[in-house]
């Protein structure tokens, strides 16, 4: 199924695609079909900069279980930073 | 293999990227298809899916040519689109914007009619087809347009709406079912979540009770995306089948002068 289910989350940071290093402004979250990963859904992330006048892309397509263990893994890097959000 | 059209064929097709106006009349890139034989062809407008104006859809594009059909599909995210740009980053571009809006979509099929009807090998009639959210496009250009056929396969959101938290800025559309000018085929997987089998009841309901001329098939061991031959959706005999559904359909509404 085509499952439509994207989460939007704003971002600060930076993110290398085809061009170079770029600001990322947002990524969409989404388990749906992915592009080359061979499987029928996946876990994909794009790391995009929708500001500029040629948007910018980072993509990872994920099987579900290596998603959590990068969620789990970056909270995990996170944890004794103590970050905050100054948004 | 149902033969659709009924005269001496050669093989012979031109496939390649054109321009044309689109909604608003701003220029947009589509890609046509057309068999070389003398004219008196019927048209289709294929309308993509979610991923985007790509490789597959492409070869479905010229699937029709070699069928006898003239076809053209819109790259519906022409204004995403940045010169360079593969069509994956592109859709994910349209998606993260909202998709692509209802009435721009129209303008779009809409100019690609125009362009095919302009065509010296036109015969007059033209169709529109389209796969995934192509599949709710497709309803919905054939509730809008003056068309001789259209087909829906899988679209999702002709009755329903999309999840919480989607950026995609679309509503169900089933009460347009008494607007639609020509008869409509519906190829379903019953596996499939959007549409699920009871949004395609939903729609076939719609489509009884405004007393339209339709056709619906489901197929049972498969989901969404079917037809999709690089993926692993792919089930080829929903597929087989369902392109002979099409063939029959359109030999009987867009051949002929």
């Amino acid at each position: 199924m085509c499952t439509y289910q994207t989460q939007s989350v704003e971002l600060r940071g930076s993110g290398k695609g085809q061009a170079g290093w770029f600001s990322l402004s947002s990524a969409s979250v989404y388990f749906d079909h992915p592009a080359h990963y061979s499987a029928e859904h996946a876990l994909n992330i794009d790391f995009l900069n929708l500001d500029g006048p040629t948007p910018s892309r980072v993509a990872v397509e994920l099987d579900p279980i290596s998603a959590g263990h990068l969620a789990r893994a970056i909270l995990e890097a996170i944890k004794a930073t103590e970050p905050v959000d100054s948004r | 293999m149902t033969r659709e059209v009924d005269r001496d064929m050669t093989d012979s097709l031109r496939a390649e990227t054109i321009s044309f106006a689109g909604y608003g009349g701003e220029e947009i890139e589509g890609y046509l298809a057309q068999p070389l034989d003398q004219g008196g062809f019927g048209a289709v407008v294929v309308i993509h899916h979610m991923p985007g104006y790509d490789e597959g859809t492409k070869e479905i594009t010229r699937k029709f040519a070699a069928h006898g059909y003239l076809a053209l599909c819109p790259n519906l995210y022409s204004r995403e689109a940045t010169p360079g740009a593969s069509p994956d980053d592109v859709a994910a571009v349209a998606r993260a914007k909202g998709g692509v809006p209802d009435e721009r979509l129209v303008g779009d099929v809409k100019g690609a009619v125009d362009h095919l009807y302009g065509l010296g090998s036109s015969n007059g009639r033209v169709a529109t087809i389209g796969y995934c959210s192509g599949g709710r496009q497709s309803f919905l250009a054939a509730c809008s347009l003056q068309l001789d056929a259209a087909v829906d396969c899988y679209g999702a959101f002709i009755v329903g709406t999309p999840p919480e938290g989607s950026p995609l800025k679309i509503g169900p559309i089933d009460h347009m079912a008494k607007d639609l000018s020509c008869p409509l085929l519906g190829l379903f997987g019953a596996e499939d979540q959007h549409p699920s089998p009871a949004e395609v009841a939903e729609l076939e309901k719609a489509l009884k009770q405004a007393g339209k001329t339709y056709e619906f098939h489901s197929y049972e061991g498969a989901g969404h995306a079917f037809f999709a031959t690089n993926r692993p959706s792919y089930r080829p005999e929903a597929a087989n089948d369902g392109w002979e559904r099409i063939w029959t359909f359109f030999g009987r509404y867009l051949v002929g002068n």
